[in-house]
């Protein structure tokens, strides 16, 4: 019987295996940040250990930083403390670090692949749950605990149970206006929080083919919100393109036996699957979501859900507690909901592809919601977006052009927002508080955020053309 | 980490599902350096909510914490399996946990306890009818007893795991006994990952 591509990844990194216990994956890379690394390397330091692999171990600050005046110390004692850490553990256990300003500094999944460190068939890992990003290119890419973090700094190995595989089939053409957020908001409507625990899912078909390396990107980052695991995408000359001529990608021989290698990743015919999960690409909406969490959401023409729709005593509940917070009500229209602040940044959407989506639909206009954030997700998607003149298509449309980092995806620094008030977001979690406490998310992509951010309310680029 | 055999106590009813990292502690309460002081983070938000059954005074001392199903959703972070053991909690019973939650549980003994969505309801109605009802984990038998409820489940958990909590093993220190076979698989590694 044949395999699928990610028990052929899975299968190329066991160091040791024995029947009923845990097997042991060597790691190709690992990504460490600021906030769930010290006391990974306090450990190291109490047990007298080294890293195994510096070489192979990459960190930045990017969970904590301000996005405006970085050239001045953190205002925050405690995080600039978390920063200062961060510097101190990589120079003395001699592992590269972007600080913050550097040239290559940003989010930790945008700058893996910009810089090509990211590849197929690879093993990834970090602390931090969105790691699956990097499962873009095929690669196995998770996120761990702060024990597990120690584990790999200490072995470059991990101890993880075998998952089981699981693919998630979009078929078809996306309509204009849908994005690579849509569709996996959409999988995450179908599937739920946790249709995927246990599980690493590969995404298929002609719709996932067919988008670019950043939409596979915001694909496979909100995997572990259906709880899986990992999500990942076969590689294919897509990925190669991407990947070649980046600056930390394989050059010359080296890249031809790569890419050699990589056209080996693919889910053989007979390979058999323990979960399956298909959607048609043109019945995909735009989505907003509307409750607490990234299972709940639907496309932007759908009705706000009443508790009774719900079987389980406990769905009820938790569906009239999160209308309860998100101030809304059963069977109104999200067309209908005005916003005050927008979003648009995160390691879900901060790439150069979506600035350009944003930008398209800002162009000519100007914003009515009170607080607009661009916050691209490094400097090399600043540089780029700077050069293509984005800055100043948000700039003269009244949005704000931020530094980059995480900001106001999880609001460790001073990007909040305040009680009850109403974010479109293209991030990832509309979890309570998850903005600010007391702020109230809704998930959605560049395009329907940054057509919000013109019309206050709810809606997609369409509507915008439809009433200029 | 400390050995786990077996944990008597009583439990706390967290009646809610997909109860995410961020709830159990909020990110303002991650930029400490330190290990410890995270049980003033737990649940935060909730807790300044009068209603909320961790203010409930018939529930102060409890041990296990018992919640709705997909425990644990969300960000990664090892400082909610930190809140809940140093707030008090040794166990957490739940129909289902996030893949890494879970483990992050089972690097710190906290015992992630799965049973089905019926046990729970069960105990809930239990500890709710009696908040002293004890409840038994046995991690040598790999199950719960809650005799008042009539309650004798078995719960999943592979051999290493349990044999790592029962011995309150160090994973890394398990992981060098092979530092033979990772040397040998690093020399076999492709020359374009280096």
């Amino acid at each position: 019987m044949g395999k699928t591509l990610p028990e052929k990844v899975w299968d190329r990194h066991l160091v040791h295996s024995t029947e009923g216990e845990p097997e042991l994956l060597y790691i190709d890379l690992h990504l460490v940040h600021e906030v769930t690394s010290p006391q990974a390397f306090d450990g190291l330091r109490l047990s007298g250990r080294g890293v195994r692999r510096p070489d192979l171990t990459i960190a930045t600050e990017d969970h904590n930083v301000p996005t405006e005046n970085i050239n001045r110390p953190i205002a925050d004692p405690i995080s600039a403390k978390q920063i200062d850490t961060l510097r101190i553990n990589t120079a003395e256990f001699g592992i590269t670090n972007f600080p913050m300003g550097d040239p290559n500094q940003g989010i930790v999944h945008v700058i893996g692949p910009e810089q090509g460190r990211t590849m197929p068939g690879m093993t990834i890992v970090c602390g931090d749950s969105h790691t699956a990003t990097h499962g873009a290119f095929g690669s196995i890419a998770f996120g761990i605990g702060t024990s597990e973090v120690e584990h790999v700094l200490a072995t470059q190995t991990l101890p993880q149970s075998r998952p089981k595989w699981m693919s998630v089939t979009v078929d078809g053409d996306l309509q204009p206006g849908v994005t690579a957020k849509d569709v996996i908001l959409a999988i995450l409507g179908e599937i739920g929080t946790s249709g995927g625990i246990g599980h690493i899912i590969e995404y298929r078909g002609s719709a996932i083919q067919s988008l670019s390396m950043e939409g596979r990107m915001t694909v496979c980052n909100m995997s572990i919100e259906a709880g899986a695991k990992a999500g990942l995408i076969a590689p294919d000359q897509t990925t190669f393109d991407y990947l070649e001529g980046r600056a930390q990608a394989p050059q010359g021989a080296n890249w031809d036996a790569a890419v050699a290698d990589w056209r080996t990743l693919y889910t053989d015919d007979d390979a058999e699957w323990d979960k399956e999960v298909v959607l048609n690409a043109a019945q995909i909406a735009p989505h907003v979501s509307w409750g607490t969490n990234p299972g709940q959401v639907a496309s932007i023409d759908t009705p706000i859900p009443s508790p009774s729709d719900f079987d389980s005593e406990t769905a009820q509940e938790t569906v009239q507690r999160a209308l309860d917070y998100m101030g809304l009500e059963a069977g109104q229209s999200m067309r209908d909901v005005s916003v005050d602040t927008v979003f648009i940044g995160s390691c879900t959407n901060s790439r150069i592809e979506d600035l350009r989506a944003a930008a398209t639909v800002m162009e000519g206009h100007q914003v009515t919601v009170p607080r607009v954030m661009i916050v691209p997700g490094s400097h090399k998607v600043k540089d780029q977006a700077i050069e293509e003149g984005l800055d100043k298509i948000f700039t003269a449309a009244g949005a704000d052009w931020r530094e980059p980092g995480c900001s106001m995806c999880l609001a460790m620094n001073p990007d909040k927002l305040a009680p009850k008030e109403r974010a479109a977001s293209t991030s990832n979690r509309n979890f309570e508080g998850r903005q600010g406490p007391g702020g109230r998310t809704h998930l959605v992509s560049p395009a329907v955020a940054a057509a919000t951010a013109v019309k206050g309310t709810f809606c997609t680029p369409g509507d915008l053309e439809a009433t200029s | 980490m400390k050995a786990v055999e077996v944990i008597t106590g009583t439990g706390v009813p967290l009646k809610r599902s997909d109860v995410d990292t961020d709830q159990i502690i909020p990110a303002v309460w991650l930029k400490q350096v330190e290990r410890t002081g995270f049980e003033i983070g737990l649940f935060s938000a909730w807790r300044d909510q009068q209603d909320f059954v961790l203010n409930d005074e018939r529930y102060v001392g409890a041990n296990i914490l018992v919640a709705g199903p997909a425990f644990g959703v969300g960000s990664s972070r090892e400082h909610a399996v930190w809140a809940i053991q140093q707030y008090g909690f040794d166990a957490v019973i739940a129909p289902s946990f996030s893949d890494i939650f879970r483990n992050n549980c089972t690097k710190n003994g906290l015992v992630p306890v799965v049973v089905p969505e019926v046990v729970v309801e069960a105990i809930w109605a239990a500890i709710e009818d009696n908040p002293q009802t004890s409840i038994v984990v046995d991690m040598r038998q790999r199950k719960i007893e809650v005799p008042a409820a009539n309650i004798d489940e078995r719960f999943p958990m592979d051999d290493a795991t349990q044999h790592r909590f029962l011995n309150g093993l160090d994973d890394i220190a398990l992981t060098m006994t092979h530092v033979d076979e990772i040397t040998s698989f690093e020399t076999n590694r492709p020359a374009w990952m280096r």
